[in-house]
This record gives C-alpha cells, structure tokens and sequence, in this order.
C-alpha cells in the first residue's frame, strides 16, 4: 500500500513558553480531504504552517509521499514546490493582476513559460468562475473572488496536497457560498487536501475525515457523522455545543 | 404647506447658507492676503535699503546680460543630477537589501552597510564633498578619477545613498509578513520572493519620500562648486563678484526653482504631498 500523501507524527511546537502543538499525529491519505476543527488560537493554522514549512518545528517529524520533509538537510522551496498552502486573508500580490499573481509561481517556481503559465492561468481563473478578470488587480475584486484567486493560484503548482487555512473566515457570509464552491470543486477532482476550518457544515459535506484539535492535540479523530454528530469526548461535546448555541452550525 | 414643500423650502435656504458662508471665506481670505503681503512688500519697498537692493539684485539688464552663461552652466547641474540620482537609486537599493538580509554568511556585509548608512549620513554633504574632491587626488593613485565633477558626483552619490538606502529599508519593512509567506508557499526561493513580491511593492510605497530626496539632491548637486566646477551658483557667483551685481545669483535660484517645483507639483499631483491649500 503507498504511504498517505502526508503524514505527521508528533509534531510539537512551542512559541516561547506557549506549547501551541503537543504531539499531532496525522495522516492525510491520496484523494482524502481532512478537516481540522477547534477553537481559536487551537494551533489549527499553526500545524499548516509547519507542514508547509513557514514554521520551523520543535520536534517530530513531517513525511510528504513517505519521505521526511522536516529533517534540517531538505530543501524547503522544494517541498513548498509539491504542497500549496490558501490564507485566511488571501495575500494575493496587490501590485500584480489576477492573471499574474497565478503566473508568478508557474514560471518561477515550476519553470512553465510565459505562454504555458498564462494559457493555465485563463483556464484555472476560468474554472473558478473568474473569467473575465484577468487583468483585474486585488483590490478591484470582492472578498470571494480574491479568495478564489488565490485558490487558483495555490492549485497553479499541481500541489499533491493543498493546505487550505480558514479560507472563509475573513469572508462576509455571502460570499462564503462561492468560495466552498471552489473547494467542492476540487474534491471531486480528488485534491488531496487538509483544511483548517469553522465551517461545521462545510466539513461534514466535503471531509472524509474530521480531527478536533484541542489543546496542542488531536483529541478526535473520524468521519464527520461520527466526530459532528454524536463525538465521543466531553471536549468535542462543548465545543460543538458552544458553536450550536452562537449559531454557526 | 404640505411636508415636501416644507423640506424644498428648506433645502433652498441651506443652499442659501452655504454660498453665503463660501463668499464670506473667500472675502476674509483676500483681505487677509492683502493685508499680508502688503504690509511685507510696504516694509520691504520703505527700508532704508531698498534702493540700494534694488539696483544689485533687481536689475534686468543685469540679468539679460548674465542669464545665458547661467543656464548653459546649469546644465552641468542638471547633467550631474540625473547622472547621481540613478546611481543613488541602484545603490541605496543594494544597501537597503544587504542591510534586510538575513543569511549568516552575509553578516560582515550587512556591518559594512551599517557602517557605510551611519557615516554618510552622519556626516555633512559639503564635507563630504570637500574629503572626496582633495582627498583622492591627494593619493596620486592612477586610475583613481581625478575631475572634480566626477569626484563631486562621488561624494554626493555617497551621501544620498545612505538616505535613499535608509527610505528603501523602511519601504521593505513595511510590507506586510503574509507577502512573504504567499511568496514562499507559491514555491519562490527568498531571492525571488524579493525581486518579484516584496522590493515592488516597497518601490511603490517609498515614492513619495523618494522624490522628496530628488528635490533636496536637485538643490544639493550646486554643492559641487566648492570643487571648482562652474555650474550655475558658481558662474553666478563669478559674475557678481566681477560687476558686483547680485542679480545673477536670483537668475540662478530662478533656474533651481524651474526644476524642483514641477517635481514639487508631481509629487503633490500623485497624491503624495499631504492635502495642500494654496
């Protein structure tokens, strides 16, 4: 059997005296979409950050395709080269179009030429509802579409896993239908893919596989009908309950 | 009176109020400035002087006579600036990246450019100018450029270096983390995070003190005549000193103006001046 497309085990890692991640054991297999649920502040962006190799870890051990990508002695541009990470704020390039900021990565990062990245760019803008808007900077498209954007832009490198970090958490709620869209899109492509998310509804339709994060650990790990519906831990019970009660479910 | 006539009546009285209130203003704002400048030209056009300035510094024959040798000296001035100005703006971008590195290997450069930022500018530019333009000769190094234009350009270029190279650092720091992090997670190399995410967009965001610069450099390359070169406040200067007429040295100013205010206009036109009233 091929090793899961990523793989975290043990993981831990601290800013200063505060204990963020505790030893995360994960793993994300090809084609699968997990979910990571938890509180604010839980370390769910964190452990993107550290797969994508942003954040240095303390200790454990990340595996992308079986091989170590956290030992000191890898190339971190080349495991970024293979993974793509999608913010909470986007960060779309502000001086570059619509078009540019997907062909950015595609000619420097994966050596496609001019022709090549621009041509994938028109089809992924195209594909996310966005044609039209090439040549449109940031600041001249909405919350969504900036988001989406950036969708394009993450999925431009042909990424064996994307790391999608509360993609609709900036967003005004309207805006965050198009956006899940998007995401939906790429599940039934077969994306691999981890996603960080308040989105409880969005999880159960789209994630194989839930993890709630609570206190530097996964303390619950499963399909969405079990770990959204009927969770086995106190923990998990209050935090879905608090979120029924703020009526985010 | 129904309710809508009532809000039409009132609508109309506001406009009333408003043309009022704008008329006012610009009445106070005209007696004001004549009152202003008047009083200052009555003071300047009474003293017991004037006479005497008028002839040295007001004279327009004087300033027929001397305005063309002043202009061609003066583009000298405008030559060495364009010249100085695209190297202070290569070179104080290479100091502010060396000093934003952070690659340990790097470190006795980044001390040097500290160093090189702390001494230019700490140190006045006429100084400086002075040090570059005798101490270099001095050395009887061959090779070593020995015109005093070329040494003046030196110095200045040094000086305005460790400014610009100073503006740019700011500009880089002021971009926010997530450029960087997007620019890493597209599967960029540090390197080409700053040529193609971070420096073009602190280019962007560092004009305006970037011009403002230019125009202290525009002012600033007049300096040189200490050098011995013959640019505009020098010829002016060797005209007054042989007719003993000061209008020369206003036909120069003229000249600096001609430069420094359009680059004060663009500036104020990008909307990169602050809000400015007339």
């Amino acid at each position: 059997m091929s090793p899961p497309v990523l793989e975290a085990r043990g993981v831990t890692k601290s800013f200063g005296d505060l204990e963020v991640l505790s030893g995360i054991d994960l793993q994300v297999a090809e084609h699968q979409a997990v979910a990571i649920i938890g509180a604010s502040g839980s370390g769910k962006s964190t452990l993107l950050r550290c797969i994508d190799l942003l954040v240095e870890i303390d200790d454990g051990d990340v595996f992308l395709d079986g091989q170590v990508i956290t030992d000191p002695s890898v190339d971190p541009v080349s495991v970024r080269r293979r993974l793509a990470l999608v913010f909470q704020a986007y960060n779309l390039f502000p001086h570059l179009t619509a078009q540019q900021n997907i062909v950015l990565g595609d000619r420097y990062a994966h050596g496609a030429t001019k022709e090549e990245a621009a041509e994938r760019a028109r089809r992924l803008l195209d594909r996310f509802g966005l044609a039209g808007r090439e040549n449109e900077h940031p600041e001249d498209l909405s919350g969504g579409q900036q988001q989406r954007v950036a969708i394009a832009r993450a999925f431009a490198g042909r990424p064996r896993a994307m790391l999608l970090d509360e993609v609709t958490s900036a967003l005004d709620p309207e805006l965050v239908g198009e956006v899940l869209e998007a995401i939906r899109d790429l599940k039934h492509e077969g994306v691999t893919m981890l996603i960080a998310t308040h989105e409880m509804s969005f999880a159960r339709e789209v994630a194989d596989l839930v993890g709630f994060l609570h206190e530097g650990r996964i303390i619950e790990l499963g399909p969405p009908d079990q770990v959204l519906v009927d969770p086995e831990r106190p923990e998990t019970k209050r935090f879905l309950r608090r979120l029924l009660e703020a009526g985010r479910i | 009176m129904t309710a809508s006539e009532a809000t039409v009546g009132r609508r109309a009285a506001r406009q009333a109020a408003k043309r009022r209130r704008a008329r006012r203003g610009q009445a106070i704002a005209a007696v004001s400035s004549v009152i202003v400048i008047g009083g200052l030209a009555t003071l300047a056009l009474t003293s017991p002087g004037w006479p005497n300035v008028r002839d040295t510094f007001f004279s327009w024959s004087a300033f027929k006579d001397s305005f063309p040798d002043i202009l061609s000296a003066f583009w000298i001035d405008v030559k060495l600036f364009m010249v100085v100005e695209v190297a202070v703006l290569i070179l104080g971008l290479v100091v502010a990246l060396i000093r934003t590195s952070r690659a340990p290997a790097l470190f006795p450069l980044r001390l040097l450019a500290a160093v090189f930022v702390d001494f230019f500018r700490g140190v006045p530019v006429i100084l400086l100018i002075y040090l570059v333009g005798f101490g270099i000769p001095a050395l009887e190094l061959s090779g070593l450029p020995s015109d005093p234009l070329v040494l003046g350009g030196i110095a200045l270029t040094l000086s305005y270096s460790a400014y610009v190279g100073e503006v740019y650092r700011a500009g880089i720091g002021s971009i926010h983390r997530g450029q960087r992090d997007a620019a890493l997670a597209i599967g960029l190399t540090e390197g080409q995070a700053l040529r193609h995410v971070i420096v073009p967009q602190a280019v962007r965001r560092v004009g305006p003190p970037l011009l403002n610069d230019f125009i202290a450099l525009q002012k600033d390359v007049a300096l040189v005549a200490i050098l011995g070169v013959v640019e505009a406040f020098r010829q002016a200067q060797i005209i007054a000193s042989s007719t003993f007429e000061y209008t020369p040295l206003l036909a120069a100013a003229l000249l600096y103006l001609c430069v420094t205010v359009p680059l004060a206009r663009i500036l104020d036109r990008m909307g990169w001046g602050g809000r400015a009233q007339p």
